[in-house]
């Protein structure tokens, strides 16, 4: 008898309700249809999205945000990783000159900062190195310029964490093992502790470089033809104003879109030699 | 203690009088100590007597508070110029560390480089080898140590005896002329700790200059010369290996070694 009782090859399988997930589903379906139905019924001419989405205006706006996003990101890694070393160096005057860096452009508002750069003619009229050259700020300081030293400057301080951050995260035992094979402090950096630290910083910065796209967006109060401020201009002469912001939503979510693909790619690629037996590939 | 007047059977590695604090905490209290071209010298003590950081103060991952350390005639971390003794910067240091090779307890592979790659970062980034030939040699040390078939694999994949075998490839990969173990089989599960002291063996043999932090009391009365007894920061006797392990004269001395053979 104790022998029947431990067998179970016989028994009939009956899989697991999962009754919380059809409530959720049937949730979640009906507000997506109340939404879809809003907009449906809302007054929103679908016809104008489909038309301006892919007009030349737009496209130029969409081509100056991405290239403002990336130019900015740029200088904000190359600002980033310059004061997250010099935050780490032995020199007291780079470390404080990085500590006060990130703590002054951490502080004031990206907008703030765009309305700065831009309006800093009225500061200083004229820029250059006294007795070799001067130019005056109005000529200088376009729109593309003041955004890009604004939104580059400020993304470099909160950069300069992430990066600080992931060059504390690499154990001491691999400087030290640097080190002893002869090392400066450079290529010590360059060679092995960046390499290890790029797997803590990449998906921060991945992270930051989409929230760059959308800061761009604050560019259209200095006069930046990014996407935003294009649709703007639109609907400025059309009145169709949720029609041209849906269209610039729409590539706003086209181009995070394609980030985060890219970014997981990017990540793989810098967890190399890292065991995948810990679940955390 | 001139530099000027060394003749070549002169020690490889002197110290004199190197004191170390960390705060108020002194953990080096005057070793004094020189080691011969060719000789395996093992340190032994109790933790916290000051073992491993008498080790590092050889290549400078510590600085010494007090005394001086010349290896291969050289002062270790100051130019001598006269009467004035001046600290040398970042790159002159690096190039002191250059000759001297060091292995440690937790191994510190570099995780993101191959079993190769690890060997001939040095050779390529620091000496400026080739690296095809760089690599050719990495792969003789790789026969040496038993891993060639590890060659292509990150360190993730080997336990940590391999590890620790391919850490000593990549000291000796720099061609040293002394080489520095730090406990190098404390963190090794028992039965992986014979293949690191084969090793260890085989370079004795090979003449190469040795010195050896380690709980390994078989191996220091076997393979080194002579074997030193640290204890609070001093170095409390020091002496033929096999005679300071089976019949040590201080007191200290013996409890430690009676205290690890329980």
């Amino acid at each position: 008898m104790t022998d029947t009782v431990y067998q179970v090859s016989h028994l009939t399988l009956v899989p697991r309700r999962h009754y919380g997930r059809m409530i959720a589903a049937v949730l979640v379906i009906a507000v997506l249809a109340v939404i879809a139905h809003a907009f449906a019924v809302g007054q929103i001419e679908w016809s104008y999205v489909g038309e301006f989405l892919t007009v030349p205006v737009i496209m130029m706006g969409l081509v100056n945000t991405i290239v403002m996003a990336i130019l900015a990101m740029v200088v904000g890694i190359v600002f980033g990783v310059v004061f997250a070393i010099m935050r780490l160096s032995e020199n007291p005057v780079l470390s404080k000159t990085a500590l006060a860096y990130v703590w002054f452009f951490r502080a004031i508002p990206a907008l703030l900062q765009l309305l700065l750069w831009f309006n800093l003619a009225l500061v200083f009229p004229t820029i250059g190195i006294p007795g070799m050259f001067s130019v005056n700020t109005v000529d200088v300081m376009t729109p593309f310029v003041a955004a890009l030293l604004g939104l580059g400057i400020q993304q470099g301080a909160f950069t300069a964490e992430v990066v600080r951050a992931g060059l504390l995260s690499v154990d001491r035992g691999q400087y030290e093992a640097a080190q002893t094979i002869g090392m400066t402090r450079l290529q010590m950096l360059r060679r092995i502790v960046m390499p290890q630290a790029m797997r803590v910083i990449v998906p921060p910065v991945g992270n930051e470089f989409i929230g760059m796209v959308k800061l761009t967006s604050l560019a259209s109060v200095i006069q930046y033809a990014e996407i935003l401020h294009s649709a703007q201009n639109i609907y400025y002469a059309n009145s169709r104003v949720i029609e041209l912001l849906i269209v610039a939503a729409i590539w706003y979510l086209v181009v995070v879109t394609i980030l985060s693909l890219i970014q997981g790619r990017i990540e793989k690629y810098f967890s190399r030699g890292v065991m995948s037996s810990n679940g955390v590939k | 203690m001139d530099i000027q007047n060394l003749s070549s059977d002169a020690p490889l590695v002197v110290a004199a009088d190197v004191r170390k604090h960390f705060g108020p905490l002194e953990v080096l209290k005057g070793i004094d100590v020189k080691v011969q071209k060719g000789e395996v010298l093992c340190i032994i003590g109790p933790s916290g007597s000051g073992k491993s950081t008498f080790l590092r103060c050889i290549n400078q991952l510590e600085r010494i508070d007090g005394g001086a350390i010349w290896v291969g005639g050289e002062l270790v971390g100051y130019r001598r110029e006269g009467n004035n003794l001046y600290e040398l910067d970042d790159v002159q240091i690096a190039r002191q560390r250059r000759s001297i090779g060091m292995v440690f307890q937790r191994f510190n592979l570099f995780p993101h480089l191959t079993v190769t790659e690890n060997i001939i970062e040095g050779p390529v980034q620091v000496l400026r080898e080739k690296p095809n030939e760089a690599r050719e040699r990495a792969h003789a040390l790789l026969e040496r140590v038993g891993l060639i078939d590890k060659k292509d694999v990150y360190p993730a994949h080997l336990s940590g005896g391999q590890q620790q075998r391919v850490a000593i490839a990549r000291a000796l990969a720099m061609r040293p002329q002394l080489l520095l173990f730090d406990e190098p089989t404390s963190a090794l599960d028992p039965e992986l700790v014979g293949d690191v002291l084969n090793v260890m063996r085989d370079l004795a043999r090979t003449g190469m200059t040795m010195i050896v932090v380690t709980h390994e009391l078989g191996f220091a009365r076997e393979v080194s010369h002579r074997t030193a007894f640290m204890d609070q920061g001093q170095l409390v006797e020091i002496g033929d290996s096999r005679s300071i392990l089976s019949s040590p004269q201080q007191a200290r001395t013996r409890e430690f070694i009676s205290a690890v053979h329980k």
